[in-house]
């Protein structure tokens, strides 16, 4: 079969391009196929490890008798996680047993966060300590970050020096006063006024972010001034916003922006303005259009080139074929209507969990669809799930379990393919969304992954013993 | 009646006849009320005028689309409006079975991702993006007081939505069932943009005329003030020049050649060689059997209509339905002859591939959707190429920039010629980047698109004049036009390439 390859990647996200370099620089050959274009640009662009311990226990014990969850009785109570965390590896011991920073260990998630630094270059700061900064999100709350763009880090907010979140009258979902307000309310320790500016208020709403971005880029002309200067004019007259008690006025240190100065030339886009308004220059991240998501993905898609992976998105991976002995002889990609087997010597899966539909699920149950491994949870449905929408959610660890070298088991805990390996939110154990360890956890899966597929494709340890 | 009778407002007025309530009473006792029990494919499920065709006997036995769902009560569209507490299960409101689009339009969850992607969106203000295109005027048009926005015939069909989109709506589909609509009912057929819309996107019956006369129909194309001539009368830019008209096309050198030289009965591939090989660039077509036939294929050229994009883009459903039916029966007996089909635009590959299915229930669509690939996909597939091109090379060294269309991408072809040439002996060749060309076809061909076009292709022109090669790539005829109108540059297909790198006499 032409389509041939050492190491096959389904996914096409962190964990999936992590997963192709680390196999890459093992000297594999290697191809990585995506179902859609990355998921990246929906993605903040911080990468974090892990910045909340959860708890996994309730508060007061559940009751006993059938689940509760969703009919409204007796509803349970959870304590609040543990944190934010000031340093994230100190703290992987106290995670479940399951998790796969557990499974893995301490060194896993090094190794990929090593590896992120190297792809991304200076582009990202954090890699000079193991401890999390501290960066304000989309909606003013602090989030804690193993790693986070150059563009944010005048922003972080350990600093005490006194901030400006500007906001614009026709970016309904950024309230910056409110933004403000609610980082004041979070105990941060500098002074923050949010301003509300009039800007580019012609672009048209759909396309809106990337229309700002696009604008201060290439610093096109909007109503006859260039739009870093047109910008820099507008938030200007808030420069002294900030009033202490006393009636006090302090001129702001640095000003925080949602995330869409600029794309390909957003170091250019800030230094202008840091310098048009005399303070440092700062990116909220946003949700979707990321356009730090957007940078990252332009960035590691770039480094998969340069590292001699072979890729292509458009077409899902639906299935597998195995031969006697068990192994996955090649993997079957849907090209509209024909399915094309893909054969390598070892695979890794790196689809996502159930939002990036790596995970299937329905009333009857919780499946991983391209591979059908073993996904554990409960029998009845309504223990997928408990009362407290904040709780322990037994759905967020959904997922595949993988042995210390990253491959899947089945439901006696045996390896389910000697030459599959998986990666990314398809792994189960982690609560990624509570933890704030989505990126940390493919970072470590996606490392592993690769690193022991690649090595087992080029000695061939996955041939069955002769 | 029943809650059957409040849906009567379904959109599906095509083969499925009439929604007379006599019809529908009939069809929509079942077994599981409320449930279409009809599989996609099966049914006519967007709208695609057809008039004058008289619904066969299968088809008036077929339920028609429950575009609506079929759901109207919590209780699963049951008879009953009782909610049982004891027994209610919220999922309940959500039968099973195809939902038509409205499986499409529930699955947007508002990322923006397709907005983002859009490159029309990116340049033009007055354009509301494939998201309002797709499922947010899909919901609108549910009841039959809305109009569709005219900005749909602003959308350029790349596709490029359709892999942007995380949560596979088919937005495509959507633009495609919403231009059909919006041109069928709302635009008045004797406007000028009406008349130059349609000769555009028939351009296979203008292009079969000036064939026969190819020389003179250049030396007309190429008079001064013919193209002007074409912006007054019909809104056709007179900024681009019209493509030359091959002096033979590419079925007349195929006759003449005596059609294949390689007989395989094993190995049979159909060339659906589209419009403009035939007519402007039988170069490609060329190239494209001498190559299948160093491979040791058999070559069948069965008799073909246009693939229908320019169609599909311009929401000339009825044009291309009538074409599409032509193409589906030759290219169904290729298929039972042993054939794969093979096309060398990724525009027409796409179209047969995704669109027929999606927009025609004609006999055999899905076969010829199954067995449709691009040519040098499919080289990649079933042959050994990087072998085949080991020892390949070209004399002279000759650098190219390629660029990779939006049709291509979403068939994951988008890195198949820069994978396949970069380690060959004498060929240098850069990917331009993932910007659109702009042209998207016929788009770029009117008059009051052309400037937005030229905007979107901006940004390959000047990566295509930063990179080393003099000679543009792309798989894709109009992004040829576009690549050469930007830069100037001569722009080669792949098979071209192949065919000079690899070992054929000839």
């Amino acid at each position: 079969m032409a389509i041939d390859s050492d190491v096959l990647v389904a996914g096409g996200g962190l964990a999936g391009i992590t997963a192709a370099v680390a196999a890459a620089r093992e000297g594999a050959d290697v191809r990585l196929v995506s179902y859609k274009a990355s998921t990246l640009r929906q993605a903040s662009g911080l990468i974090d490890a892990l910045g909340y311990l959860p708890p996994t226990e309730p508060a007061k014990p559940l009751r006993d008798g059938p689940p509760t969850a969703g009919r409204g009785v007796d509803p349970d109570e959870w304590d609040d996680p543990e944190g934010p965390l000031i340093d994230p590896f100190e703290a992987i011991d106290r995670l479940p047993e399951d998790h796969p920073y557990r499974i893995l260990g301490a060194d896993a998630l090094r190794d990929g966060l090593a590896l992120f630094d190297d792809l991304v270059g200076d582009a990202y700061l954090g890699s000079h300590t193991e401890r999390n900064a501290l960066l304000p999100t989309f909606g003013g709350s602090v989030k804690p970050t193993a790693r986070y763009p150059r563009a944010a880090a005048a922003g972080i907010a350990s600093d005490d020096a006194s901030t400006l979140i500007v906001g614009f009258r026709s970016l309904t979902e950024f309230d910056a006063r409110t933004f403000a307000d609610r980082l004041t309310a979070a105990g941060v320790p500098f002074p923050v006024a949010g301003a509300e500016v009039e800007f580019a208020e012609a672009f048209r709403a759909d396309a809106k972010i990337t229309r700002f971005a696009g604008a201060l880029d290439l610093d096109q002309p909007i109503d006859g001034t260039p739009a870093r200067e047109a910008l820099a004019k507008a938030v200007a007259p808030h420069l002294h916003d900030i009033v202490d008690a006393d009636g006090g006025v302090e001129r702001v240190d640095r000003i925080g922006f949602p995330a869409f100065l600029g794309d390909e030339h957003a170091d250019e886009v800030r230094a202008e303005l840091a310098d048009r308004l005399g303070a440092d220059v700062f990116e909220i991240p946003m949700g979707p259009p990321s356009l730090p998501g957007l940078r990252l993905e332009d960035r590691l898609y770039k480094a998969l080139d340069a590292e001699g992976v072979r890729f292509e998105t458009g077409n899902p991976v639906v299935g597998v074929e195995t031969d006697d002995a068990g192994r996955v002889e090649h993997v079957l990609v849907d090209r509209k209507g024909r399915e094309i087997p893909y054969s390598a010597e070892t695979f890794v899966l790196a689809t996502g969990g159930l939002v990036g539909k790596g995970l299937d699920s329905d009333r009857t149950g919780v499946r991983e669809p391209a591979f059908d491994l073993h996904v554990p949870q409960p029998a009845n449905r309504y223990e997928w799930f408990v009362d407290d929408v904040f709780g322990e959610q037994p759905y967020a660890r959904f997922g595949v379990r993988p042995n210390a070298r990253g491959q899947p088991l089945d439901a006696d805990g045996e390896v389910q393919y000697i030459n599959v390996f998986a990666a990314g939110s398809v792994v189960g154990g982690a609560d990624v969304a509570r933890e704030k360890s989505a990126s940390g956890v493919s970072l470590a899966t996606g490392h592993v992954a690769g690193t022991e597929a690649a090595a087992a494709a080029i000695e061939g340890t996955t041939e069955p013993a002769q | 009646m029943t809650a059957h009778d409040e849906h009567t407002e379904h959109e599906t007025t095509g083969n499925a006849g009439g929604n007379d309530d006599e019809e529908h009473d009939e069809v929509g006792h079942d077994a599981q009320p409320g449930v279409p029990t009809l599989g996609r494919e099966e049914q006519p499920s967007i709208f695609v005028p057809d008039d004058g065709e008289p619904a066969t006997a299968e088809r008036r036995d077929a339920q028609p689309a429950a575009t609506d769902g079929g759901v109207k009560s919590a209780t699963g569209g049951s008879d009953s409006t009782e909610l049982d507490p004891g027994t209610y299960d919220p999922v309940d409101v959500f039968p099973g079975g195809d939902l038509d689009l409205r499986d499409g339009a529930d699955s947007c969850y508002k990322c923006t991702s397709c907005d983002t992607s859009c490159p029309v969106a990116a340049v033009d203000d007055e354009f509301p993006g494939p998201k309002f295109q797709g499922p947010e005027q899909w919901r609108l048009k549910r009841k039959d007081d809305h109009d569709i926005d005219d900005s749909i015939t602003s959308c350029s069909n790349c596709m490029r939505c359709d892999d942007a989109c995380p949560s596979s709506v088919p937005l495509s589909q959507m633009h495609n069932e919403a231009r059909g609509q919006f041109v069928e009912r709302q635009m008045e057929k004797l406007s000028r943009e009406y008349v130059r819309n349609r000769i555009l996107s028939n351009y296979r019956f203008f292009a079969s005329i000036a064939s026969k006369v190819p020389r003179l129909a250049n030396f007309a194309t190429s008079l001064p003030g013919a193209m002007w001539l074409a912006e007054k009368t019909l809104g056709v830019t007179g900024e681009r020049e019209f493509p030359p008209f091959a002096t033979q096309t590419f079925r007349s050198w195929w006759r003449e050649r005596g059609g294949a030289q390689v007989e395989n009965p094993d190995k049979r591939v159909a060339y659906f060689h589209g419009c403009y090989s035939n007519y402007n660039t039988p170069e490609v077509g060329k190239a494209m059997v001498r190559v299948f036939e160093h491979f040791g294929y058999e070559v069948l050229v069965p008799p073909q209509k246009c693939s229908g994009t320019p169609m599909f883009a311009n929401g000339m459903l009825k044009d291309a339905r009538r074409h599409a039916e032509t193409n589906v029966e030759e290219l169904v007996a290729a298929i039972g002859e042993g054939a794969d089909i093979i096309a060398s635009c990724t525009s027409c590959s796409m179209s047969l591939r995704q669109e027929y299915p999606e927009l025609f229930d004609i006999h055999g669509i899905e076969d010829v959707s199954n067995h449709t690939f691009e040519a040098l996909e499919y080289l990649r597939i079933y042959e050994d190429l990087e072998e085949a091109l080991a020892d390949a090379g070209l004399d002279r060294e000759r650098a190219f920039a390629y660029h990779a269309p939006c049709h291509a991408r979403n068939q994951g072809l988008e890195r198949q010629a820069v994978e396949t040439f970069r380690d060959v002996d004498g060929v240098v060749i850069e990917d331009v980047g993932d910007s659109c060309s702009g042209i998207s076809g016929t788009y770029g061909w009117k008059a009051e698109k052309y400037e937005t076009s030229m905007k979107i292709g901006e940004e390959m022109f000047e990566h295509m004049e930063h990179a080393e090669g003099e000679v543009g790539m792309t798989e894709c005829p109009t992004c040829a036009m576009q690549m050469e109108h930007g830069t100037g540059y001569e722009i080669e297909h792949p098979l071209q390439l192949l065919e000079d790198a690899l070992p054929i006499s000839g």
